[in-house]
């Protein structure tokens, strides 16, 4: 493997996305943007993850007001 | 290779099903500091395993139905009275950990007195107050921690100190008290803050945990809506308008110092609850000689209603009174109109072989109708083969009730006969004691003293109540 794995992954659940954006502001390495093309069942572009850069910090988590919408993924231990 | 760091916390149900509508998400609007809240404490409960063992007392305000969310016990209590509700069940349950989850509307406005006073007392409970400087719910309008200039809609050109005072800051005015124990505002408009919000929470509920005392959390926490600005912008509105008036620090911190407190250890089994809670065995004591009752009499439930000032409390008084005499379990229960004379009145009476659930009567087996729209009102609501007693001195129309027994009486014109208009009640009671047999004459002359009260009217109310029996034995003419 050539490329340096992220350290973090995230996962927002379209559905339980309010579209508020307070994760896109938190997040320290802006890898967060609204969706252009999804609107969900409520109605609202969700926010979603720019598929790289992530390093796992949480910020996210703790700025969503949604129960589930944020799922932060971390790199396992023996993987790095 | 990659694995789960943060996800909804466990302590959160996995889907609400008592919403209507999208059953997955909060009931917040977006960017709510709610939610942001209820993360951290469901997050909080998950870590120290305390799931299993808290109450979660939701408030009236938007976080009416934190119930919705928490898999935790949960009790709504009544605008502003969750400290006093929290009280009540952390006392009974000391080994719980009893939460009042309150906005600054409930808290700080009409439940002020209800927070102050359980703080005083070092209530061993957790508060987590939801400072949003607003009245969310019920459409934005002013709270005592409105800022000063702030507009709202019930403070259009802005919050104006000489017409509304200067917004309350709850955590100095707590911290002002000797008993709490732990006392921090945090806020949610940074990373930083939110960092610390979750910090203090902990500390609030690991406090309860170690029997420490009153552990109060104010939270800066933005309403996007009610402030009309987006979600992001509320996060800056935190920062530029409320933190200069409200600082963020800790206030008390004596979690260190304070004696903690470990509820006796005590178990009961099944039989030493039982024992608890059973009535004392009555069944021995109650009078042998208790009269025998038709089965369509027994254990009555009743309503009797009239004008104000006909008696009709009094009479319900009366009833219970003399059942009680009898050895029956009773209960009685008023029902006031707003005026003091000529208004509606209306009272439930129980009278029962076994302990009574409620004192209210719903359906009631015997109806007592003083005047016209007492009868058209509440015949309505009897049960079938019950007993309704009607005043034809006040009452021209015939009941339509053809599935229950009537019992038409002249009352107010037989009292008025012997003198005084006001012993109809006591004529009803002679006529209800002659056809049902509930309690005997006797038990009811010897018990008149205990509610009438004016010595020189007790024979003639005597006479009233054996006019009302003679009337039913069809022994009066009129
Ligand atoms: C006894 C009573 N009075 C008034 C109301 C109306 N009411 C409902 S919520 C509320 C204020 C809620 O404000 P707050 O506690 O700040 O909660 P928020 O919605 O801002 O979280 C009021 C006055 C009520 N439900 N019950
Ligand atoms: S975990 Fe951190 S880096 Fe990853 S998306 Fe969330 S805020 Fe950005
Ligand atoms: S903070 Fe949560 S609800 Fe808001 S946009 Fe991000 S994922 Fe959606
Ligand atoms: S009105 Fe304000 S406090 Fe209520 S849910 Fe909306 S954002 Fe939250
Ligand atoms: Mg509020």
């Amino acid at each position: 493997m050539t490329d340096k794995l992220d350290r973090g992954r995230l996962e927002i659940s379209a559905d339980e996305c309010k579209g508020c954006g307070l994760c896109i502001v938190a997040c320290p390495v802006q890898v967060i943007e609204f969706s252009k093309t999804v609107i969900n069942k409520q109605g609202y572009h969700p926010a979603q993850y720019k598929g790289s850069g992530c390093t796992g910090c949480g910020t996210c988590f703790y700025a969503c007001p949604e129960p589930g919408a944020v799922t932060v993924y971390r790199l396992a231990k023996q993987a790095q | 290779m990659y694995e789960k760091h943060l996800e909804k916390p466990a302590s959160f149900y996995p889907e609400y099903p008592r919403k209507s509508g999208n059953q997955a998400v909060t009931h917040y609007c977006p960017g709510c500091g709610h939610g942001i809240a209820h993360k951290y404490i469901a997050e909080a409960l998950d870590d120290l395993k305390l799931t299993e063992r808290t109450i979660l007392i939701s408030p009236v305000g938007c976080s009416v139905f934190a119930y919705y969310y928490f898999d935790v016990g949960n009790i709504q209590a009544a605008h502003g009275r969750a400290p006093a509700v929290a009280t009540g069940i952390k006392r009974i349950n000391p080994h719980s950990i009893v939460i009042s989850y309150q906005g600054d509307g409930d808290l700080a406005a009409i439940g002020g007195d209800e927070i102050i006073h359980a703080a005083n007392r070092g209530e061993r409970l957790s508060v987590f107050f939801i400072n949003n400087a607003i009245y969310g719910m019920t459409g934005g309008q002013m709270a005592p921690t409105t800022l000063v200039g702030q507009q709202t809609t019930t403070s259009p050109r802005g919050r104006n100190i000489h017409n509304e005072g200067y917004p309350i800051r709850m955590c100095e005015l707590i911290s002002a008290l000797e008993a709490p124990v732990y006392v921090e505002r945090v806020s949610l408009h940074s990373p930083g803050g939110r960092a610390k919000a979750r910090k203090a929470i902990r500390k609030a509920l690991e406090n309860q945990v170690q029997g420490k005392g009153f552990s109060f959390v104010e939270i800066l926490a933005q309403c996007p809506t009610g402030w009309k600005v987006s979600a992001p912008d509320s996060l800056k509105w935190i920062e530029e308008k409320m933190l200069p008036y409200y600082p963020v620090q800790v206030f008390r911190d004596k979690s260190a110092e304070a004696e903690s407190w470990a509820p006796p250890d005590v178990t009961y089994s099944d039989a030493d609850v039982l024992q608890l809670i059973e009535l004392p065995l009555e069944d021995d004591a109650a009078p042998a000689a208790r009269p025998k009752v038709a089965e369509q009499y027994r254990n009555p439930r009743i309503k009797i209603a009239g004008f104000g000032g006909q008696g009709v409390l009094l009479l319900g008084v009366a009833m219970a009174q003399l059942g009680m005499m009898e050895g029956y379990n009773v209960s009685w229960l008023p029902s006031y109109g707003p005026e003091m004379r000529g208004g509606t009145a209306h009272c439930h009476v129980n009278i029962s072989d076994t302990p009574i659930g409620s004192p209210l009567v719903s359906a009631s087996t015997v109806c007592v109708a003083f005047n016209k729209p007492s009868l058209e009102k509440f015949e309505k609501e009897m049960a079938s083969d019950g007993l309704l007693i009607y005043n034809t001195s006040m009452i021209d129309i015939e009941p339509t009730r053809k599935d229950v027994e009537w019992l038409p009486i002249p009352a107010s014109e037989i009292a008025s006969q012997m003198g005084n208009i006001r012993f109809a009640n006591m004529v009803v009671l002679g006529a209800y004691i002659q056809k049902t047999g509930l309690v005997s004459m006797e038990t009811a002359i010897k018990g008149l003293p205990t509610f009438i009260k004016a010595k020189k009217l007790i024979g003639e109310n005597i006479k009233a109540l054996e006019t009302g029996a003679a009337f039913v034995r069809g022994e009066l003419k009129i």
